[in-house]
């Protein structure tokens, strides 16, 4: 009887199995699958999570208007962690067991370049959505398209500003990783380029929370402006902090992670007076190059109930989906090297502007960079206005 | 000049956190020799509690803070009474790894819990900084120093002016002999098990509201709690203290003066150069052999 119930169970067991391998042949068939590696928790959880939403929101837009090539796409989101580690893990899980064609991510210039020897070993595309790091588009990694801006990029629509606003004398404020230390030595170079004498340059863990000893020695440098490149979490705090310190520079934030709506809501007043880089303006989308895409995109946004001050970054994950799904449509078939060549040839009307592809780095293994927009805007009594 | 005033204040008001995730840290693993892995994950449960009872439930900001306080404490009683009593007697490396265990496990409650999005807590202070000639600090500062100091003292006369504290000190001491002059061990343990996590609750919810609120919030504050007890010397409260000063003022003056990349590094060198000099500590206690 107990031998009888033991057989039961097992036939049992090896039915369900079997229903669910078969579940995922017949999905396999069914859909086109996309992978997304994204820090969903940690250092940079905040933005993660907005690219996921994004991209998720135009994955829906996608199956709704009929999928591509006929079938539906079906996005496969891992947690990277913030963590360049886990972030290797997740493109080899995402490449090598859901044999995913072509990858969305890595958000942070640290997690980008080390999933980008993968890229290469297994030769499938990555559509970096936010990293601003210039290393990788310039290593000769051919599997790399870019589509937000460089920090040199960034730097350089800066420069008119210079003049605009008046700045004198800068001091740099940076996460202490790939992203943060390119983007100090870009803006630094420009500074210098326009006759800014460039003051304090200061770094920060990525994981840190307490700037008192960094914001006490830029309070005592006499310059005018002050700018921070990191994520909105740190960005918060920092505001906070330099308002309890009275550290008169005017801050300025480069990147476009800085979610102004959320630093409106979480370090209230002390955002008052700050500026930031952004690459898509919700709070005025008749000025950006597409409205129809961006006002469609703050609706479906609205919809969820997403918090609104994830739009400026869940953009993103829009943005490099249609981007990859428009390669697939052109490449005729999910497969990877026919992805990678078709991806040079995509022009894309997406929230941030027209995405197309140019060539940067070595000869012969260039990567590529799309050329995005950016804006600067600046808060003032708790609203987001235009500069 | 001004800056160094600034640095100065800075490192006050940060040592006085650092002191309190240290004596909490110190009666767990100093004094009931327990290598408290958990003691981070009580820091983050101190501040999702005060973000709960703040922002969702409405509750006065001060009697949140009491309530994340006693909920902290219920959760470190809880923690012992499951986990700890069952090991007791077993060797240090299995409680450690049981430890791991519950840390990690707290940590993904909380990650399901909440989500990975950093949170904010709304304060009553008022949002201008307290200015003093050339230096300035904010009020929510000001009132967890004030009241990081306040539990500092507390602790230490609970542990070296009352009968609990003697009793505590006592079991930890010599198990056996205390049980036979009439200790309630078992209580013993559980109560100190629970006033070090309350301690850290504490600290969660007095530097949630200042700072932001997240899941792996805990794993910094538990790794320079470990490295100022050990700085201090086991089980000492007023060497908890200093040591948590010592980290603050070299953390604030190595930032400011020779580079904030190495930051976190300026205070582990110090501890570096202390335990070569001196191996148990600043304040350890004279070890009992026998």
């Amino acid at each position: 009887m107990r031998f009888n119930a033991r057989n039961l169970i097992f036939t049992a067991l090896g039915a369900v199995l079997s229903a669910s391998l078969l579940g995922t042949a017949a999905g396999a068939q069914d859909t086109i699958k996309i992978g997304v590696t994204q820090p969903l928790t940690g250092a940079f959880a905040a933005s993660g999570n907005y690219v996921a939403q994004g991209a998720k929101i135009a994955e829906e837009e996608i199956n709704k208007a009929g999928g591509v090539l006929g079938k539906k796409i079906q996005l496969i989101i891992e947690d990277n962690k913030s963590n360049p580690t886990e972030a290797v893990a997740t493109a080899e899980k995402l490449i090598v067991k859901d044999k995913v064609p072509v990858m969305l991510g890595a958000w942070s210039s640290t997690l980008t370049l080390a999933v980008m020897p993968k890229l290469e070993e297994y030769k499938v595309p990555m559509l970096v959505e936010t990293s601003s790091s210039g290393k990788i588009t310039v290593s000769g990694n051919p599997y790399i398209f870019r589509i937000s801006p460089t920090s040199e990029m960034e730097a350089k629509a800066f420069t008119p500003l210079v003049k605009t606003l008046g700045i004198k004398k800068a001091d740099f404020l940076a996460t202490n990783n790939d992203f943060g230390l390119g983007a100090s030595k870009e803006f630094s170079e420009m500074a210098k380029r326009e006759g800014v004498q460039v003051g304090v340059m200061e770094t920060m863990d990525p994981k840190a929370t307490d700037f008192s000893a960094q914001l006490a020695k830029i309070k005592a440098s006499g310059s005018d402006t002050l700018f921070v490149t990191t994520a909105v979490e740190q960005i918060t705090l920092i505001l906070k902090q330099a308002k309890d310190q009275q550290v008169p520079q005017r801050i300025i934030t480069t990147g476009g992670s800085n979610s102004p709506d959320q630093l409106i809501a979480q370090a209230g007043d002390a955002a008052n007076g700050s500026y930031h880089l952004v690459f898509f303006t919700p709070w005025f989308p008749e000025a950006v190059k597409n409205p129809d895409v961006a006002k469609k995109f703050v609706a479906l946004w609205n919809e969820k109930k997403h918090n609104v001050g994830g739009l400026t970054e869940g953009f993103r994950g829009w943005d490099g989906l249609y981007t990859i799904v428009e390669a697939i449509k052109a490449a005729g078939k999910p497969d990877a090297e026919a992805i990678t060549k078709a991806l040079w040839g995509v022009k894309v009307k997406g929230i941030n502007g027209d995405i197309a592809f140019i060539k940067q780095g070595p000869a012969g293994k260039e990567s590529a960079q799309n050329v995005p927009s950016v804006y600067l805007v600046k808060i003032e009594g708790g609203k987001v206005v235009r500069q | 000049m001004d800056q160094l005033l600034q640095h100065g204040l800075n490192a006050l008001i940060l040592g006085g956190t650092y002191a309190l995730l240290g004596i909490g840290l110190t009666l767990i693993f100093g004094i009931m020799r327990v290598v408290n892995f958990t003691h981070g994950e009580l820091y983050s449960f101190g501040a999702y509690m005060m973000f709960m009872w703040v922002m969702f439930a409405g509750v006065n900001f001060f009697l949140a803070l009491i309530l994340a306080v006693v909920l902290g404490m219920m959760l470190g009683a809880t923690l012992e009474f499951l986990l700890l009593r069952r090991l007791r007697g077993a060797d240090i490396d299995t409680t450690m790894l049981v430890m791991i265990g519950a840390w990690i496990a707290l940590q993904n409650m909380e990650q399901l819990t909440w989500s990975g999005v950093a949170k904010s807590i709304d304060t009553p202070f008022p949002s201008a900084p307290l200015v003093l000639g050339p230096v300035s600090v904010s009020w929510n500062r000001l009132f967890v120093f004030v009241v990081a100091l306040g539990l500092i003292a507390a602790s230490y006369a609970l542990i070296n002016r009352t009968r609990l504290g003697k009793a505590m000190r006592a079991t930890f001491q010599d198990r056996e002999t205390a049980a036979l002059m009439g200790v309630e061990i078992n209580f013993i343990h559980t109560a100190t098990f629970a006033l070090g996590s309350g301690l850290a609750a504490a600290a969660g919810a007095l530097l949630g509201p200042v700072f932001v609120v997240y899941p792996t919030m805990g794993d910094l504050a538990s790794l320079k709690a470990f490295a100022i007890v050990i700085l201090g010397g086991l089980g000492s409260i007023p060497g908890a203290t200093i040591g948590g000063f010592i980290l603050a003022f070299m953390e604030e003056l190595g930032a400011g003066y020779v580079s904030s990349g190495f930051r976190d590094g300026m205070g582990f060198l110090v501890i570096i150069v202390i335990l070569l000099i001196k191996p148990t500590g600043l304040f350890a206690q004279k070890e009992r052999i026998g």
